[in-house]
């Protein structure tokens, strides 16, 4: 491997199985076969390919929409269709690929045949009822509990956190009985001992990944090189070809480490993305940033967004099952805890990262991650002495995404970290 | 002697300022900004200029701020507004911890260090409701110049709520309430107290602490100097110069620039 070959490999080779996946997905609407609907925190992937149901993740769908700038249109007619404009549009742009019967800028998308979804975030809810009334979808919730008690949670080796291991391993057997009946299929559990197997390595590699950006100069930034990965993460999950990425993509990285290679050529601050990007400027959002030297190192989107993967947990593949609900129930509530109580973690992250500065992006459309972030950013800003970017947008609707605004708030963020540069060195006699 | 200068092209307004080596203002001007900002950002910098009377080449340094910051093209640099606002209350009134700089357009407000330094800042966001809009829309509605909406609005009796956020609809709320045989200068003291409202709720977002500056062009309206100190319950700070805040800033950061410059160097630098 030479460097030529090496460098940018897990960008474009991300790229490429983001497209295959999406024709695979066409594939499967054209052929008229069952498809199951699932969602980033807590995708039960595993599962699912043991019966050899494609995954559909509708979040993805929709982002892909904004970032192909047709976003607008599909918000447009779930609108005109009723829906309001205050509802998440991450839904509209999918009801809008129901009303076209599956039409979508990356090729068609089957129908729902089964959606799985947890209570990791409230909409989930209301939104696979949409398709139960659509297309009469059979819809399986699965209860994780805890989701909202950070740091009270039941911990590993307890009597309760074996209590909820059991509730949700209870509800994983419920979910193969449903996928048997749905498929005709009988369920193979060293199937499932395989798909956990590659489910660990993304799992490790994804951990060791977050973890390379400690380095100076960064190796990715978290906020573009990092949503692919994630996007791989989730739609290869548990899958030969996505363990087969991720163990490429962590060389690659490794690699850039050791030669000291970075994702800006002059890395001048390092900061913290809070949220959810803005997809429909996504690049020029990021060039707000690194234009003056500002470099995203790290992110709890690459937390939330990736399921709670961060955590690198490995499943026990002697006992597939108690051990799947083992790690669905520490990652879905890691998912949660990031997006609602990250104030405790982010000033964990400050130190372990060496960052200048944390921006916070709440976004119109989606309440459930936003409400809170000024709370967090409020109590980090007690906790720690750490300049922050407060900016809103939204990550679907160009209607109240304002650049002028938005660049307007970011050079101000970029002219007082200069400033407290300047102050830091004029004290320390430099 | 050298001079430096600054000009906040904003979305109503075009101010410039011109200050001497000591930081005092020698010259400032004023002028709409209209569809042309790159005119409007050289007219307000020529008669600045000649209100100092000093030539435009004993200006060594231009800093452009505003909306309009990268059409000032005949600048040397450019600044937000936002960092300029903060460093121009400052410079006017020391002991300022927090400015709120209320424009046309948008309201900002800024936590500031000792030596005008941002801590924090907030801005309304995609909506101009609590901005110098929302007075234009009772100005238009009223029938009364904007200039006289604040001593109007004092000799109110008996305050009328206005309910609406929206600058749009503020219009058909007080043609309501006119039609309800209301009086004007009740309707205008709320108009003042609900954009007074959201102000405040900036300022708490990044924390009042005293003193408080109000920059800015709404920074001359009597009324709303008053209903901010009620809401607030303390004095605020406002120059005569309020609505050159952010064009001194300018100027003070391109002063900066010009001494760096001539900073004899140490020894060792290249």
């Amino acid at each position: 491997m030479t460097q030529e070959t090496i460098l940018g490999r897990g960008n474009m080779e991300g790229a490429r199985l983001v497209r295959q996946w999406f024709e695979q997905l066409d594939a499967t609407a054209k052929a008229g076969d069952p498809s199951a609907y699932v969602f980033v925190m807590g995708s039960f992937a595993e599962i699912l390919r043991c019966f050899d149901l494609p995954v559909v993740f509708p979040e993805i769908n929709s982002i892909q929409t904004a970032v192909r700038h047709v976003a607008h249109e599909m918000l447009n007619e779930a609108e005109d269709y009723g829906y309001s404009p205050d509802i998440c549009g991450y839904v509209k742009a999918d009801v809008s690929v129901q009303l076209r019967r599956g039409e979508h800028p990356m090729g068609r998308i089957p129908r729902p045949t089964l959606a799985v979804l947890t209570n990791a975030c409230n909409t989930y809810i209301k939104w696979a009822e949409i398709w139960e009334r659509m297309h009469g979808t059979r819809v399986f919730t699965l209860d994780v509990p805890g989701t909202r008690a950070a740091g009270r949670q039941s911990a590993p080796g307890s009597r309760e956190f074996e209590n909820d291991r059991r509730y949700v391993e209870g509800q994983i057997r419920e979910l193969i009985g449903v996928c048997e009946e749905l498929t005709g299929k009988r369920f193979d559990i060293d199937r499932l001992r395989q798909h956990l197997a590659w489910s660990n390595e993304m799992n490790g590699a994804w951990a060791r990944i977050l973890e390379l950006n400690r380095t100076r100069p960064a190796v990715f930034n978290a906020l573009t090189d990092g949503t692919i990965y994630l996007g791989v993460s989730n739609a290869l999950r548990a899958s030969e070809e996505g363990a087969r990425y991720f163990r490429e993509l962590a060389g690659e990285l490794a690699y850039k480490k050791a030669q000291g290679i970075g994702t800006l050529s002059e890395e001048t601050y390092r900061l913290v993305f809070v949220g959810v990007p803005c997809y429909p400027i996504f690049r020029r959002f990021n060039e707000l940033f690194t234009e003056w030297g500002g470099s995203f190192v790290c992110s709890t989107y690459l937390w939330f967004a990736s399921g709670g993967v961060n955590r690198g947990f490995q499943f026990d593949t002697d006992r597939p099952i108690e051990s799947l609900a083992e790690g669905a129930l520490l990652s879905v509530r890691d998912a949660m805890d990031s997006m609602f109580l990250n104030d405790r973690v982010i000033g964990e992250m400050i130190d372990e990262f060496a960052i200048d500065g944390v921006v916070y992006h709440p976004i119109k459309s989606c309440r459930t991650v936003s409400t809170g972030l000024a709370d967090g950013r409020r109590a980090l800003m007690e906790e720690r002495d750490i300049p922050s970017l407060f900016i809103e947008s939204d990550m679907m609707d160009r209607r109240v995404v304002s650049e002028a605004q938005m660049k307007n708030r970011a050079d101000a963020f970029f002219e007082g970290l200069a400033a407290r540069r300047q102050r830091e060195a004029a004290a320390s006699g430099g | 002697m050298a001079y430096a200068a600054g000009v906040d092209v904003g979305s109503t307004q075009t101010k410039a300022v011109v200050i001497d080596e000591s930081g005092q203002i020698v010259g400032r001007a004023l002028t709409d900004t209209g569809a042309n900002v790159m005119a409007a950002a050289e007219k307000a910098f020529a008669m600045a200029v000649a209100d100092a009377s000093v030539d435009e080449e004993e200006v060594e340094f231009v800093i452009g701020t505003g909306y309009g910051r990268y059409k000032v093209t005949f600048g040397n640099a450019q600044v937000t507004e936002i960092s300029c606002h903060a460093r121009g209350a400052v410079h006017m009134f020391p002991k300022t911890r927090t400015v709120l700089d209320m424009g046309g357009q948008d309201t900002k407000a800024i936590r500031v260090g000792e030596h005008g330094e941002i801590g924090d800042f907030c801005m309304n966001d995609k909506c101009a409701a609590g901005t110098g809009r929302f007075l234009g829309a009772a100005s238009t509605a009223l029938e009364i110049p904007l200039g006289e909406l604040g001593p109007t609005a004092l000799r109110a009796e008996r305050t009328v709520k206005i309910s609406t956020t929206c600058t749009v609809f503020a219009e058909s709320e007080i043609l309501s309430w006119l039609g309800k045989g209301r009086k004007v200068e009740d309707i205008l003291l709320g108009v003042h107290q609900s954009i007074s409202s959201r102000s405040i709720g900036l300022l708490r977002r990044v924390g009042i602490e005293p003193e408080v500056t109000f920059t800015g062009g709404v920074a001359k309206n009597t009324g709303m100097i008053k209903t901010l100190e009620d809401g607030l319950g303390l004095k605020i700070n406002v120059s005569p110069d309020s609505h050159y805040m952010g064009a001194l800033g300018a100027a003070l950061f391109s002063l900066d620039r010009i001494r760096a410059s001539r900073a004899p160097a140490r020894a060792g630098d290249k």
